[in-house]
């Protein structure tokens, strides 16, 4: 296992480098000349030589990319060119918004997710697989953004029963933004759950364990379920992820004050500083959920561990 | 060798149905036929082309041009759906929307097959440190998630129709070349190729005739959920005021205008969403007919 886990972890860092390459790029990919695009174009000469300089644009490219990987190693991701203030710190205190609505979005999806993608298993093109199957790819094409508005519409201006925006209702506000970050990822893992159940139902130790008579919902859960699962893990990690990002379109929907709102906010006052802190931040949690997913993954199944 | 037509018993009685059944495009296409997703995808997707084709004939309005005084009106025979905060005819509106979000779609999945079913082949049939490389900069490209990467790189071209198609093209390579790659070096060291290669075929015939052909099933299933992956991602962005830029009428960005005027004319919000989300369903849904229409193991 101890060779696996390192295997694995060496592996991901080239990953990690090309991540930070794409991100330091994300500035010099700016057309013409990045300093007088950020300063605006109203901006003095003077202000606009200050942004080179402090964003350290006047130095030579090697140089720039070897004292930007330097400075992520220190974990100072710079300063802000809207507020002035780390973006280390701007980044943290929106992190608990994010984590929050992420967090308990997953829990709605898999616990909705497994339990439909099982029982539409057990009840092949009925009309509850019909039923479920439907939803699911119902799901997984609906755009969260507008499903936000819908809800929005019904609960908070029809209804009046919740709150259309922010977050300082407590649970009341977490349950649209939840539902709505939720959607796909519920869609997604009852497709896929279903799928693998219906996979390891056909298989042979299934009917041996019904054949020597172990109960309907022992079969189920016990021999089939977990088998099933393993493809499933994989997904839930992902889709840990997925949601970390997701969060940029339902946090601007419901004005969430979380990083994907303060992404999108950083693209519209051009402060690149910020918008390369956030894009590092969430592909970089992305790349270790996988990581810590495959490890996951690789403990549970010793047959990954030795392949 | 080869067994005459009539020698099976309840199999095609004569050649001429023979040819039909063993023809692998029929009996795709057979299958599909009878695939109420398949059916049901393919036919919303009809509706859409025929709507923003023969629409705009029907319902005379400028998309574009603005009354502010036929404002927020609400549906009537002349505007079925009403008109926008600037009193344009929403129903035209979505009309025309139809072709970006189809155009968006459409050609950011090309951007990924055109650059990632070669990269794919090229990196599987020879590996070595030609795989290497492009995997690695494929596990980059993997580790941004959905929508991180094509808003990064929107942030860094700047918006518009070109830029999303740019973003969202991008974004869509990755998985290709996983697909293309895994089939390539399942067939490489199949016999039939070793001995082309024995005989001196050159590299560049054995994948265009064995390798791509070989991996086409799953590139044309991935090729379709892609397309409604694209639409989400390209509309996310204009709904963000990322993408498609006002007063242009693309479907993202309508409801993105929409949403300051969620409390006095919640409509506005309802149909642009309504037809992303069909757009999206309809490909989705061919995905999955088409995967089980070309799923050998089904057979």
């Amino acid at each position: 296992m101890l060779t696996y886990v390192v295997r694995r972890v060496l592996v991901a860092v080239p990953t990690l480098l090309g991540v930070a390459t794409v991100v330091f790029s994300l500035l010099r990919l700016l057309p013409g000349d990045p300093a007088s695009v950020i300063a605006g174009p109203t901006a003095t000469p003077e202000a606009t030589a200050n942004i080179r300089h402090q964003l350290g644009l006047d130095l030579p490219l090697w140089q720039q990319y070897l004292s930007f990987l330097g400075r992520l190693l220190r974990g100072d991701l710079g300063i802000s060119t809207r507020t002035g203030s780390p973006v280390v710190n701007e980044i943290f205190t929106r992190v608990p918004y994010t984590a929050e609505l992420a967090v308990i979005s997953l829990i709605l999806a898999i616990a909705v997710g497994v339990a439909a993608g099982v029982i539409a298993s057990t009840r092949r093109s009925g009309g509850a697989d019909l039923g479920i199957s439907g939803s699911a790819v119902f799901g997984v094409s609906m755009p969260t953004f507008w499903l936000g508005l819908m809800l929005i519409i019904v609960f908070a201006v029809r209804l009046r029963v919740l709150p259309a925006a922010g977050s300082d209702q407590g649970v009341q506000s977490l349950i649209l933004p939840s539902i709505t970050l939720a959607l796909f990822s519920m869609g997604l893992l009852t497709r896929q759950t279903r799928s693998a159940m219906l996979e390891v139902l056909g298989q042979d130790f299934v009917r041996t364990a019904r054949a020597k008579g172990a109960g309907r919902r022992i079969v189920l859960v016990k021999h089939a379920l977990r088998n099933a699962m393993l493809p499933v893990v994989t997904t839930i990690g992902l889709q840990f992820g997925a949601l970390l990002s997701g969060a940029v379109l339902t946090e601007t929907v419901f004005a969430w004050p979380g990083v994907g709102r303060l992404l999108v906010d950083s693209i519209g006052s051009r402060d690149y500083p910020v918008i390369q802190g956030v894009v590092l931040l969430l592909s970089v949690s992305f790349i270790v959920i996988n990581l810590l997913t495959d490890l996951v993954y690789a403990y549970v199944d010793p047959r990954i561990r030795y392949g | 060798m080869s067994i005459p037509a009539s020698a099976t018993a309840d199999g095609p009685q004569t050649a001429q149905e023979l040819a039909l059944v063993s023809r692998p495009a029929n009996r795709v296409w057979v299958r599909l036929r009878s695939h109420p997703s398949a059916v049901v995808g393919f036919s919303i997707l009809a509706v859409y082309i025929l709507a923003t084709a023969f629409g705009p004939l029907v319902f005379r309005y400028d998309p574009i041009h603005q009354d502010l005084s036929q404002a927020f009106l609400p549906s009537s025979a002349a505007h079925p759906l009403g008109t926008d905060d600037l009193g344009r005819d929403e129903l035209v509106r979505l009309l025309f929307g139809a072709r970006y979000t189809l155009v968006l779609g459409f050609a950011a999945v090309a951007i990924g097959l055109v650059v990632g079913v070669p990269v794919g082949a090229i990196s599987g049939y020879f590996g070595g440190w030609i795989d290497l490389g492009s995997q690695r900069v494929t596990d980059v490209l993997l580790a941004f998630p959905n929508i991180l990467l094509a808003l990064a790189l929107v942030a860094s071209l700047g918006v518009g129709l070109q830029n999303v198609i740019i973003s969202v093209g991008i974004t869509s390579i990755p998985i290709f070349v996983r697909l293309v790659r895994a089939s390539a070096l399942s067939i490489r060291e199949l016999p039939y190729v070793e001995a082309g290669r024995a005989l001196g075929v050159p590299s560049p015939v054995v994948m265009l005739r064995h390798v791509v052909p070989n991996s086409l099933a799953p590139v044309i299933v991935q090729a379709s959920l892609q397309l409604g992956a694209a639409i989400l991602i390209a509309a996310g962005l204009g709904f963000l005021g990322l993408g498609v830029q006002a007063p242009t009428p693309e479907w993202g960005s309508m409801l993105g205008s929409s949403r300051n005027y969620i409390f006095s004319d919640p409509n506005l919000a309802t149909f642009p969403g309504l037809a992303i989300f069909g757009a999206v369903l309809a490909f989705n849904l061919m995905g999955d007919g088409l995967r089980d229409a070309l799923d050998p193991r089904l057979r």
